[in-house]
């Protein structure tokens, strides 16, 4: 299988998410967003393993790290959307400008 | 010597133990300062004694030497007649001060501080009687003009003692910049700092008219602000702010001779200035017969007082502007007796009525009668009434006078001639004041509301004490050689029959003038028959009025213009800087718009920027 395939999907796996993360509104599809990102990547390293032939499959190895840490950040983020939901009401992000500087005095 | 170390480190030791004590140790103030005084009086009365009976007495202790890189100094002492017989005076006023303050300054809660420093300025005032160096005096000058400040202020809390400590500081430190440059200019002329080494160089033609004259002038300024001779006489007046006892001792008996001391100590490089010695001649009778005059006026009891110093001090001063040490080291000690002896009846006075002012006293010889009758013998020697004290020094110092106007000496006849006219006119106006401030206090009928009793007896006793010295100190006067030999100055003292003639009609008219003015309207004031002149003598010529106008309010104003430059120009550049900072800072603010989603937009399109320019760039 030729390597540009693989690449030309996850590049447009990394787009999807790109632009989920940067233009929905709901914090959990945003989350899922996020995981089409690292998958994404995922999916690079897998394909860059293959076409290099790594006798110590490296980028196999570390994709293992990655799906792996993602699960944890997911749990993290499900539960500080949870949060989030319970004592706001709602997980709109351009809801949540707590943080925003006011105005000058 | 170890005399003289102990006269001046009793009152030092006692003073370091009176600032440590505290509050919490406030009962060993009196003891320990009193102590310390007495120590040093003992000390000063066996120099005393030994000056006397084995005349002349010179012996120097050499400390040690201070290399300075040009000419070294060293902490020198020296024992000669004058020194031996003025450190009796200081340690004799200092220790009846002491024991008078315990009782005139019960309660105070600053007594600890107050004792220690008298302590301090009687340690200070005894190393300028007995140092051998210029800089040594000059430390002890600087120490006496500091403890003066605090004493000045010790009632901190009342307006004109702040004021009066601060002019007071104010217009001696004036003076004392000339002192210093005087110091250096007879230093390099003598290549010493010894006031031994600097006399020789000045006996053997070492140290030329001119440059004596510069220094001896510059010198002049350090004595006229320290005595307060005009023009810088006006801190005194103010200084009587501070508590009676300090007055007595500080602003009549010691520190305002020191600078007569001092021109005594140096009299042979003034001998080299006939120039100087024509000012002190000049300034000498301008300020004995203006303050005399403004004595006349006052309302206040203390400041009557402290004109009457300001004059007295001038006869010291024209005393060795007509060539006579003698005469004035003799006026300053009988001085010294019954100027302490006024200011502490004075004090015992003002206890009683609980004011200052004369117009509020009266009648009190029947109530005070110890303090009416001390302070009778302090006014008439004063006054210089014979066989009193002040009689015989006064009598001396316008003797020397006569004797310059009539022979040739080191000075020109006119200086003598103006000493001689105006010290007899300045004695019928001292005796119009003393006999104003002698009636209006003591007789008619009692116009105080308070019930008036005699003060306590450690109050009476140093002015019994004090009364003795101004009786009879004028005996050491009675044989012309007798003092000079004393003090060690080749000279005698001229006591002429006709100015004792004149000088005592001139006394009794000034007396007997106050007296029938008096007589008219007892419970009045003698001076309201002066009319118009009134104000100008109770303001003393106007001079503080000129000083504001001419130097006060000019800095005033300068200082204004200062700060309006700090605060516009200075101050409007860092606020500004800061302002126009704050507000860049507004427009970088508004990016802060709290939505996570944009700054990742931001953040991405800052990554693509990077990687477009690093890709077209390379």
């Amino acid at each position: 299988m030729p390597l540009l395939m693989p690449l030309v999907v996850a590049a447009l796996l990394f787009a999807i998410g790109i632009y989920g993360v940067l233009a929905r509104r709901n914090a959990i599809l945003v989350l899922m967003s996020v995981e089409l990102m690292l998958n994404a990547v995922n999916l690079n390293l897998v394909a860059f393993d293959v076409w290099l032939r790594d006798e110590l499959l490296s980028g196999q190895v570390f994709t293992l790290f990655v799906i792996t840490i993602a699960a944890a950040e997911v749990g993290l983020g499900l539960a500080i959307v949870l949060l989030v939901f319970r004592n706001r009401a709602t997980s709109q992000l351009d809801e949540l400008v707590e943080l925003r500087e006011e105005a000058a005095p | 010597m170890t005399a003289v170390v102990l006269a001046i480190l009793a009152p030092a030791v006692a003073a370091a133990v009176g600032f440590l004590s505290g509050r919490r140790w406030a009962w060993t103030a009196v003891p320990v300062a009193v102590a310390g005084a007495g120590v040093s009086l003992a000390a000063a009365i066996v120099l005393c004694a030994r000056a006397v009976l084995d005349a002349p007495v010179a012996e120097a202790l050499q400390g040690p030497r201070v290399p300075t890189g040009t000419i070294e100094f060293g902490l020198d002492l020296r024992l000669d007649g004058l020194a031996a017989v003025v450190s009796v005076a200081v340690a004799a006023v200092a220790f009846a001060v002491q024991v008078y303050s315990s009782a005139y300054l019960k309660g105070d809660p600053r007594y600890s501080s107050y004792a220690a420093f008298i302590s301090l300025f009687t340690a200070a005032m005894l190393v300028v009687v007995f140092a051998d160096d210029l800089l040594v005096l000059l430390v002890g000058w600087e120490v006496m003009g500091v403890c003066s400040y605090f004493l000045i202020g010790h009632h901190w809390e009342q307006e004109d003692a702040r004021a009066g400590a601060v002019k007071a500081f104010v217009v001696t430190r004036l003076g004392d910049v000339g002192f210093l440059f005087g110091i250096f200019a007879l230093a390099f002329a003598a290549g010493t700092f010894n006031i031994g080494g600097v006399t020789t160089a000045a006996l053997d033609n070492g140290i030329p008219e001119s440059t004596a004259t510069v220094a001896t002038l510059l010198l002049l300024c350090g004595v006229v602000g320290k005595s307060a001779q005009f023009p810088l006489h006006t801190w005194l007046p103010d200084a009587m702010a501070g508590p009676t006892p300090v007055s007595a001792l500080i602003h009549a008996a010691t520190m305002v001779a020191a600078g007569i001391y001092l021109v005594a100590r140096l009299y042979d490089v003034f001998l080299l200035a006939p120039a100087t010695m024509a000012a002190m001649a000049v300034i000498a009778a301008i300020t004995m017969l203006g303050a005399a005059l403004a004595a006349l006026a006052q309302d206040d009891i203390k400041r009557v007082l402290a004109y009457s110093t300001v004059s007295q001090l001038a006869y010291m001063l024209a005393g060795l502007a007509v060539g006579s040490a003698a005469a004035a080291a003799f006026h300053l000690l009988t001085h010294a007796a019954f100027k302490a002896l006024l200011f502490l009846a004075a004090g015992s006075v003002i206890h009683a009525v609980g004011t200052n002012l004369m117009a509020d006293m009266g009648g009190l010889r029947r109530t005070m009668p110890v303090t009416f009758v001390t302070m009778t013998l302090g006014l008439a020697a004063l006054v210089g009434l014979a066989p009193l004290s002040g009689f015989f020094s006064k009598e001396a110092v316008l003797g020397a006078a006569e004797e310059t106007a009539l022979h040739d000496g080191p000075v020109a006849a006119w200086a003598g001639w103006l000493v001689l006219i105006v010290g007899l006119v300045t004695v019928a106006v001292t005796a119009a004041y003393a006999a104003r401030m002698w009636l209006m206090t003591f007789f008619d009928g009692a116009r105080s509301p308070v019930a008036v009793h005699e003060s306590s007896p450690a109050m009476r006793w140093p002015l019994v004490v004090l009364a003795v010295p101004t009786v009879v100190l004028g005996v050491v006067g009675v044989r012309a050689e007798w003092l000079p030999a004393w003090l060690g100055v080749d000279e005698q003292l001229h006591l002429s029959a006709v100015t004792s003639v004149v000088s005592t009609a001139l006394v009794l008219a000034g007396v007997a003038a106050v007296v029938l003015v008096w007589r008219r309207d007892p419970a009045g004031d003698p001076s309201a028959r002066l009319a118009g002149v009134r104000p100008v003598l109770a303001a003393a010529f106007f001079v503080d009025e000129l000083y504001d106008r001419a130097f006060v309010r000019p800095v005033r104003v300068a200082t204004r213009a200062v700060r309006w430059t700090d605060d516009r120009v200075v101050d409007a550049g860092v606020v500004g800087s800061g302002r126009g900072a704050s507000r860049t800072a507004d427009l970088l603010r508004r990016t802060q718009a709290g939505n996570v989603q944009t700054y990742l937009t931001g953040l991405l399109a800052g990554i693509v920027v990077v990687a477009v320019g690093v890709v077209t760039l390379t």
